[in-house]
C-alpha cells in the first residue's frame, strides 16, 4: 500500500501520535497545544484522541512548563513539552541546565529525566521579532542533554520516536522553515533512528559539507551545484548536536581532506566552532586547507526584511567550498 | 491594603483574609483548646528527640567545617520544628523536595546524617538517598523545585494516586518566578501540591521587609486561587497539626496549599556568612526566646512528660548517633574520577568514552 507524502510537522504530528498510542506514560503539554493543537499544528486531534489526561494547555509561562516536565520525567512519565517558539525558551533553561539535565547525575542514577522539550527554530518564515533565532549553541554546551535537529519528515519522525524513547533529556529543535517545505514518505511503523549518530546524506570525494536542520537545503543544492562542475561534495547531516558524532565527520574529512561547515546560527562559539576545532585536532594531517564555516553573521537576528541577507545560502557554500578546493 | 477610593457604582469583587495560627507561646503555656497532636505525648517525645538530634548533628556539621572536614553547610539553627512537623506529618508515598535548609525533614524521610554529611562533603553520592528513593534532592537554585513539584503533583493527579507533592521553599524563594508561575499552575490546575514557606526572615542578609511590599507571604497563593494561612513556625503543635490538616486536603482532592510557617534564622546564612554583618545582636538574642525547641520541653515538662533524667539520657543518644554518623561519613572513600561519567547519561555516548578513559587515567581534566 502507498504510504501518503507528508510534511515535516505532519510527521513530528505522526510521531507524536504513535508513541502516544503506544505508552500510555507520554503525555504532551505547552501553550495552545491541546484545544488549538499548537500554533504550527503540531499536536493537531491530540486533545479529542487523547484526552485532557494526557494532552494540556498549560499557563503561559515557559519555566514552569520546562519544570513540570521534570517532576513529570521523574515520576516516571515521558512528558514532551512544546516551547512555542524558541524565542521563548530562555526562562526554562535554568530548568534545563540547573534540573533536567542533571537530575541522574547528582542522585547518582536514583532519579532520572526522561523528557523532551520541543521548540521550533530558525529564521526564514518572515516572523516578528523573536521568532527567527538559532541557539542551538546554548543547549549544545549543557553536559548530560541531547540536542537532537531533524532536516526532512522522515528524519523528523525516526529522531522524534528516539527523543521521546531515549531515557535521558533530549531538546529537539525543529526548523519552522522546512516544516511545510517538502514532503516525504513517512511510514508510521513506530521505527526509530538513532542518536548520537551523524547521517551521510550524499556520498562523495572532493570536499565535506557539513550541516544541520534547514541549512542542509541550501547545502544540498550547493552539492547539486558543485556537481555540475564536476566536484563530488559529501554531505553530513549532524542530527544530533550533543553529544556530536565526531567519528562521522573526521572520517570523511580524511578521505576528502577538506570540510566546510554550513549552520545558520550565529557564527561565534556556534556547533560549527566545535566541530572545525575538533578536526584542527584530530584531523590536521588528512586537511588540504583549512576548515571553512559559511553561517549567520554575530548580529542581531534582523527583522524579516533583512533575514535572507543573514541567512547562509547555496551561492554562499558553493563559494566556500570552491575556495577551499582551490587553496593550495 | 486598600485601593484608590470606591466610586458610588462599584462593588465588591473579591475579599480575602490570612489567619495565624499558634497553639503554645514561647513558654509552652498553651493559648487555645489543644488539637489532639498535644496530647499524644509519645509522638511529641519522638519529636522533640529529632529536633534534638538535628541541633546536635547541625552544630557538628558547623564544626566539622570549621576544621575543614565539611564543605559549606546551611545550618537550620531555630527552625528545627519545622522539618520535624513536615517530615512527621507527611505519608511515606508522598514526594519531599526539599531546599538545602531542611536536614529535620530529610531525616525524618529516612535520609541518613552520613548522607546529608557527603552531600556538603562533595560528593553527590549524598543525594543517593539509600532508604528514600523517590523523594528529591535537595535543590540549592533558589525555588527552581517548585515547578518540579506541580510535576510531581500532577502526576499523581493523572494516576489517582492519593499522594502529595510536599516543597519546602524559604521567604526569598517567594520572590521567584519559579515560584509565581508554579503556584498560579497549581491553582490552575487544583493539583495535590503543598507549599511551605519557611519563613525565617533574612535570605542572607536581605530581610523580608525587602523582599515583598506584601503583608505576609502566604497571601501570595490567594492570587494563585489557593488556600493559604500562616503558622507559628517554632510551635511544633501548631505546625504538625496544621500541616495534617493540609495534607489531608490536598490528598482528598481539595487543592493546593500554602502554609507560611514564621521563624528565625538563628544561624549564619551558612558557614560562608557573617550574619553579624548586617543584624543586631539584640535582634538575635531576642529570637533566641522563642526557640522550638526549649518550648516544646517546657510545654512537656509542664505535662508531667518531660525530666531531667529524660533529657540527659536522650541528649546522650543524640550525641552518641552524630558521632556514630559523623565516623561513617569521615570513613567513605572519595568518588574516583571516572564517576563524574557513571551517571553522566543513562549510557556514556561513545563519543565521550576517550573523556572517561582520561579522567581514569590522569585524574585531572582532559586534553
Amino acid at each position: 500500500m502507498a504510504v501518503a507524502e507528508i510534511t515535516l510537522v505532519e510527521a513530528v504530528n505522526q510521531a507524536l501520535a504513535h508513541e502516544m498510542a503506544a505508552n500510555p506514560e507520554v503525555v504532551v503539554f505547552g501553550e495552545d497545544v491541546a484545544t488549538n493543537g499548537g500554533v504550527f499544528r503540531a499536536t493537531e486531534g491530540f486533545l479529542k484522541r487523547f484526552g485532557p489526561q494526557r494532552v494540556l494547555d498549560t499557563p503561559l509561562a515557559e519555566a514552569v512548563i520546562a519544570g513540570i516536565a521534570v517532576g513529570m520525567a521523574a515520576q516516571g512519565l515521558r512528558p514532551v513539552a512544546e516551547i512555542q517558539f524558541m524565542g521563548f525558551v530562555y526562562p526554562a533553561i535554568d530548568q534545563i541546565l540547573n534540573h533536567a539535565s542533571r537530575l541522574r547525575n547528582r542522585t547518582r542514577g536514583r532519579l532520572s529525566c526522561p523528557m523532551v522539550l520541543r521548540t521550533p527554530f530558525g529564521a526564514g518564515i518572515h516572523a516578528p521579532e523573536h521568532h527567527s533565532e538559532s541557539t542551538e549553541a546554548l543547549f549544545a554546551h549543557i553536559p548530560g542533554l541531547r540536542v537532537v535537529v531533524p532536516s526532512s519528515p522522515q528524519r523528523a519522525y525516526g529522531l522524534l520516536l528516539a527523543a521521546i524513547r531515549d531515557p535521558d533529556p533530549v531538546v529537539f529543535l525543529e526548523p519552522t522553515r522546512i516544516y511545510r517545505l517538502v514532503k516525504q514518505e513517512v511510514p508510521d511503523r513506530g521505527e526509530a533512528l538513532p542518536l548520537d549518530v551523524c547521517y551521510v546524506l550524499r556520498q562523495g570525494r572532493d570536499i565535506t559539507l557539513v550541516s544541520w536542520g534547514a541549512m542542509l537545503h541550501e547545502t544540498l543544492e550547493a552539492a547539486d551545484r558543485l556537481f555540475q562542475k564536476g566536484i563530488s561534495a559529501e554531505v553530513i547531516d549532524v542530527a544530533t548536536l550533543k553529544p556530536l558524532d565526531m567519528l562521522t565527520i573526521r572520517e570523511s574529512v580524511a578521505r576528502t581532506g577538506r570540510c566546510v561547515i554550513v549552520h545558520e546560527a550565529a557564527r561565534a562559539c556556534g556547533v560549527g566552532a566545535e566541530i572545525a576545532a575538533d578536526l584542527a585536532e584530530h584531523s590536521l594531517l588528512h586537511l588540504l586547507a583549512p576548515v571553512r564555516r559559511v553561517t549567520g553573521y554575530d548580529t542581531v537576528m534582523p527583522l524579516p526584511r533583512n533575514e535572507r541577507a543573514y541567512l547562509p545560502n547555496a551561492d554562499r557554500i558553493v563559494r566556500a567550498a570552491t575556495e577551499t578546493l582551490e587553496f593550495t | 491594603m486598600t485601593g484608590i477610593a470606591s466610586a458610588s457604582n462599584s462593588t465588591l469583587a473579591a475579599s480575602f483574609a490570612v489567619h495565624y495560627h499558634r497553639y503554645l507561646d514561647p513558654d509552652g503555656k498553651p493559648l487555645a483548646s489543644l488539637p489532639d497532636i498535644a496530647r499524644d505525648y509519645e509522638r511529641l517525645r519522638r519529636l522533640y528527640r529529632i529536633m534534638m538530634t538535628v541541633r546536635a548533628f547541625d552544630q557538628r556539621a558547623v564544626n566539622l567545617q570549621r576544621t575543614g572536614q565539611l564543605g559549606t553547610y546551611a545550618s537550620c539553627l531555630g527552625q528545627e520544628a519545622i522539618g520535624a512537623a513536615l517530615g512527621d506529618a507527611m505519608a511515606q508515598e508522598d514526594v519531599l523536595l526539599p531546599t538545602y535548609r531542611e536536614t529535620p525533614a530529610l531525616l525524618m524521610r529516612g535520609v541518613a546524617m552520613h548522607e546529608i554529611l557527603l552531600y556538603w562533603g562533595g560528593d553527590e553520592k549524598g543525594m543517593d538517598f539509600a532508604d528514600n528513593r523517590g523523594d528529591f534532592p535537595i535543590c540549592i537554585p533558589i525555588a527552581s523545585q517548585v515547578p518540579h513539584a506541580a510535576g510531581v503533583a500532577w502526576s499523581f493527579k493523572q494516576r489517582n494516586e492519593a499522594r502529595v507533592a510536599a516543597c519546602v521553599l524559604g521567604d526569598g524563594g517567594t520572590s521567584k518566578g519559579d515560584f509565581y508561575e508554579a503556584l498560579n499552575l497549581a491553582g490552575a490546575w487544583q493539583l495535590p501540591l503543598l507549599l511551605l514557606i519557611v519563613n525565617n526572615q533574612w535570605a542572607i542578609s536581605v530581610p523580608r521587609s525587602a523582599q515583598s511590599g506584601g503583608q505576609t507571604l502566604a497571601q501570595k497563593a490567594i492570587a494563585a486561587g489557593v488556600g493559604c494561612e500562616q503558622v507559628d513556625g517554632n510551635d511544633i503543635v501548631a505546625l504538625h497539626h496544621r500541616l495534617a490538616l493540609a495534607l489531608d486536603r490536598c490528598r482528598k482532592g481539595g487543592g493546593p496549599y500554602l502554609i507560611e510557617a514564621l521563624t528565625y534564622r538563628l544561624s549564619d546564612h551558612t558557614t560562608a556568612d557573617d550574619a553579624s554583618r548586617y543584624r543586631g545582636k539584640e535582634e538575635l538574642e531576642q529570637h533566641f526566646t522563642q526557640e522550638p525547641i526549649a518550648r516544646l520541653r517546657r510545654y512537656l515538662e509542664a505535662a508531667g512528660e518531660w525530666n531531667q533524667n529524660l533529657e540527659e539520657s536522650a541528649q546522650n543518644d543524640c550525641a552518641a548517633a552524630v558521632e556514630a554518623e559523623v565516623e561513617r561519613y569521615l570513613e567513605t572513600p572519595h568518588p574516583p574520577p571516572g564517576a563524574m561519567f557513571d551517571h553522566l547519561y543513562a549510557t556514556l555516548p561513545d563519543s565521550l568514552r576517550w573523556q572517561l578513559r582520561e579522567a581514569r587515567a590522569k585524574g585531572h581534566g582532559c586534553g
